[in-house]
């Protein structure tokens, strides 16, 4: 906690002494940033782990202070023993000690990356640390209830808060990060199966299937062993996903030797899965289902499914991210797999999740009758057969095979979710009479898993529908404009009208103005722009903008159908050739006229100095002047990415969080307690 | 004892679809990717087959194109034989001269032609790492 602290003020006040501020800040980078910096850091991120791992652990121990008492002391002692490692890497692994100081003091930073600085990446990272950290919890008290033999339900009903909990920050940090990609990183994507994406990924799926399954724990007393590797898994990954992010393995398994704290992760991984596996298995004598399944047409047997295809899918990523390293094991050379690849096989697994997403709520627990299955099924069975003609006719969304299965099961999923809620609170209101949505609410309020769960539900499969849409129906290209011209593009027309340049302390910013007209009439504004941060280090000169990053902020027009995009690859050329030159005569000019003068009266040093940062102010001016007379003839390349319901992925993302929060909020965890 | 052996054949049969659908995966994914060579080592390169190259953009080699940019690539050491790279599609931000980039395409008459998008650079919050060192 007060290292925490300790670091954080060396951030905001740039104390360069310590290492980790000056290589990931600077003076210049915005307090905002300052702040935020810490993370960019291995050292940083590591410390934010046992920080977050430290808070989340205090809590679970309150939370489950008055019971299960054979089994705490265990658990205390597993999320202990992960603490120790990570202060324990911190402090004597290779070289991430974040308090490791520098001398001689640097003067300044390196800055922290620009294409980090987003508002997203500020949150990003510890909602997915917290997400990877909360599953600690149920971790350390899976494990505790293996060791000291308590393996009823009793510890996962006090952790499947934290089950719930890690899921939501873990879903948070990948939206935010698809988003970010979506409008940083200036190639049009929300998701390209990188490495780094799957690893988030990876854990929220088995932590998915883990949340539905304990339900089967709970109720059946069925799947003891399965929900206990699932855990194991998840926690595995989570860490597996600390580790791939930070250790570079995926480049090259010889990359390996160069991370610093690669081996130790790995070493850890292998502790916690033989551990876990062997602890399982010598408790399987107590591990036995108290019951089986009696038929296929439960709830208890379709959330088996949507377990086994949650599994086959993270199965599926987990193959392609680690296929470079099979690869090279089986075969000596290394082979990549491209997007393609991953979504051939996931889409087919994702549309079968969206319809058992429908069918799981609405099976009874044990065997569902015929009767009961016509009274739930036939209206859901419907809509979405309306739904289908409707789309058949009226729409193109036959051209895509899989986007049409996906509208048409999303039809009968959310039907079904309606239904359920409708019937429930029709039942309430003849009950205890009152108005049909206070039914709705206080039905809600008194389980709010379940009905939490069909907000979330709700919001997944609004979510996947967006995806199917903007995948299956983007138009994608790359026009070359000189201002004045104009291009058309399915119903709009794009026209440029003038490149923009200009000037911020740490970059020079090209930009576009672009007129979008749709079937002749207005439709946006845009101006996308692409900005060349200067390297912080060495010698400062106009041209070195363009050895530094350079970041992209797209033109985004959103709406509820369309998103209209836009990101400008600008001509710099001529820019480059004119500030090459200023800045061999302004070298010229400090070395042969000022340099003398300094070496002749040192007093003045700094009075020049701060001369030549004007000149070199006036100079950079000269050659934007320079550019804007040769812009008019030099053509830019602008991608432009038309597709349907990307807004809808935002959308459907919130509401599954908030479906997510609203099931997770006192859930039990400290008001039911009282009760028990 | 008749439940016990209908259990038995649906787990055989759950079992006996799980495997062939990893078959399935493990051989298609066998095919469906490109090999990753280093620019020194496409000298031998089977012609019309995918490759995704992995390496260096040399400084002051990216040269703007009609419809794209060319470039020349060095192993990510800095050394070995050149590869020259014609490419067309999206270009990542983080695309710069003298960083670590991958690219699928082909080599045709000896120049290693990108597929378009294939374009990738390593995640920012990786080479920001790799920039400090």
């Amino acid at each position: 906690m007060l290292c925490v602290v300790v670091i954080e003020h060396a951030f905001l006040t740039s104390d360069f002494s310590f290492a980790v501020v000056a290589s990931h800040s600077s003076i210049d980078t915005p307090t905002f940033y300052k702040f935020t910096a810490m993370w960019s850091s291995q050292q940083g991120s590591l410390l934010l782990w046992a920080f977050i791992l430290g808070i989340v652990s205090a809590i679970s121990l309150a939370a489950t202070r008055h019971k299960l008492r054979d089994l705490v002391p265990w658990a205390t002692a597993v999320m202990m023993g992960v603490a120790i490692f990570f202060t324990g890497l911190m402090l004597f692994g290779g070289g991430v000690n974040p308090f490791e100081v520098l001398d001689p003091v640097p003067v300044d930073g390196n800055g922290l990356n620009p294409l980090l600085q987003h508002p997203s990446m500020i949150i990003h990272p510890p909602m997915l640390y917290t997400g990877y950290v909360s599953l600690t919890v149920p971790f350390a008290f899976a494990i505790g209830a293996l060791l000291s033999r308590r393996v009823d339900a009793a510890w996962v009903k006090s952790t499947r808060g934290f089950a719930l909990i890690a899921w939501t920050f873990l879903s948070i940090g990948i939206i935010l990060g698809a988003r970010w990609s979506y409008t940083e990183l200036g190639w049009g994507g929300y998701w390209a199966w990188d490495p780094v994406e799957n690893a988030s990924m990876m854990p929220w799926l088995i932590t998915t299937a883990y949340i539905h399954s304990i339900m089967v724990q709970e109720k059946r007393g069925m799947l003891k062993v399965w929900n206990a590797s699932l855990i194991v898994a998840s926690f595995s990954l989570a860490l597996l996903g600390t580790f791939l992010v930070r250790s570079g393995v995926l480049e090259s398994i010889h990359a390996f030797g160069d991370s610093t704290v690669g081996p130790y992760f790995l070493a850890l991984i292998g502790v916690v899965v033989v551990g876990s596996t062997w602890l399982i298995i010598s408790r399987l004598d107590i591990l036995r289902s108290e019951r089986r399944i009696d038929s296929l047409a439960s709830r208890e047997a379709v959330f088996l499914i949507n377990n086994l295809l949650l599994i086959a899918l993270c199965a599926i990523v987990f193959w392609g991210t680690f296929f470079p390293l099979i690869s090279e094991l089986l075969t000596g050379t290394r082979s990549t797999l491209a997007a393609p690849w991953f979504d051939r096989y996931t889409t087919p697994v994702a549309v079968l999740l969206v319809l058992f997403t429908g069918i799981g709520p609405m099976m009874s627990w044990r065997r569902i009758s015929w009767q009961g299955a016509k009274r739930v099924f036939t209206i859901p069975l419907v809509v979405a057969a309306i739904d289908f003609v409707l789309l058949l006719l009226f729409t193109d969304a036959a051209d895509s095979i899989w986007a049409l299965i996906t509208f048409t099961l999303a039809a009968f999923t959310v039907s079904a979710l309606i239904q359920e809620t409708w019937r429930a609170a029709a039942a309430r209101k003849r009950g205890a009479g009152g108005s049909m949505a206070g039914a709705i609410w206080s039905n809600a309020v008194r389980n709010r898993r379940r009905y939490g769960g069909y907000v979330v539900h709700l919001g997944l499969v609004v979510l996947l529908v967006g995806i199917a849409a903007s995948s299956s129906f983007e138009t994608k290209e790359d026009i070359k404009l000189k201002p004045g011209e104009s291009a058309q593009i399915d119903d709009y027309t794009v026209t440029y009208l003038s490149p923009t340049i200009a000037t911020s302390d740490q970059a020079l910013i090209f930009g576009a103005n672009l007129q979008v007209d749709r079937k002749g009439k207005s439709f946006a504004e845009l101006h996308p722009t692409r900005q060349y941060h200067q390297v912080t280090q060495g010698t400062r000169s106009i041209a070195s903008h363009f050895d530094g990053e350079a970041t992209s902020e797209v033109g985004l027009k959103a709406g509820m159908r369309t998103d209209f995009w836009v990101a400008v690859e600008p001509n710099t050329t001529e820019f480059e050739r004119r500030a090459r030159l200023a800045d061999s005569l302004f070298a010229t000019y400090m070395r042969e006229k000022v340099l003398p003068v300094v070496q002749a009266d040192p007093g003045k040093a700094e009075e020049i100095s701060l001369a030549a940062i004007d000149l070199l102010d006036r100079t950079t001016a000269k050659v934007i002047e320079g550019y804007r007379d040769d812009s008019p003839a030099l053509p830019v390349t602008i991608r432009v990415i038309i597709s349907p319901m990307v807004t809808w992925i935002w959308i459907g993302a919130i509401i599954a969080i908030i479906g997510a929060l609203f099931a997770a909020w006192p859930s039990g965890l400290f008001r039911r307690r009282k009760a028990t | 004892m008749d439940v016990q052996r209908k259990r038995q054949v649906r787990l055989f049969v759950a079992l006996g679809a799980a495997l062939l659908l990893a078959t399935g995966l493990i051989y298609t994914s066998f095919n469906a990717s490109s090999e990753a060579r280093l620019p020194s080592e496409l000298s031998d390169a089977v012609p019309g087959k995918s490759y995704q190259m992995v390496g260096r953009v040399m400084h002051g080699s990216v040269k703007e194109t009609e419809d794209g940019i060319n470039f020349t690539m060095r192993d990510p050491d800095g050394t070995g034989k050149p590869m020259r790279v014609t490419y067309t599609g999206q270009i990542p931000d983080p695309f710069r001269e003298g960083r670590d980039v991958m690219v699928t395409g082909e080599v045709k008459n000896g120049v290693f032609v990108g597929d378009e998008d294939t374009l990738t650079t390593k995640c920012p919050s990786k080479f920001s790492e790799k920039r400090d060192q």
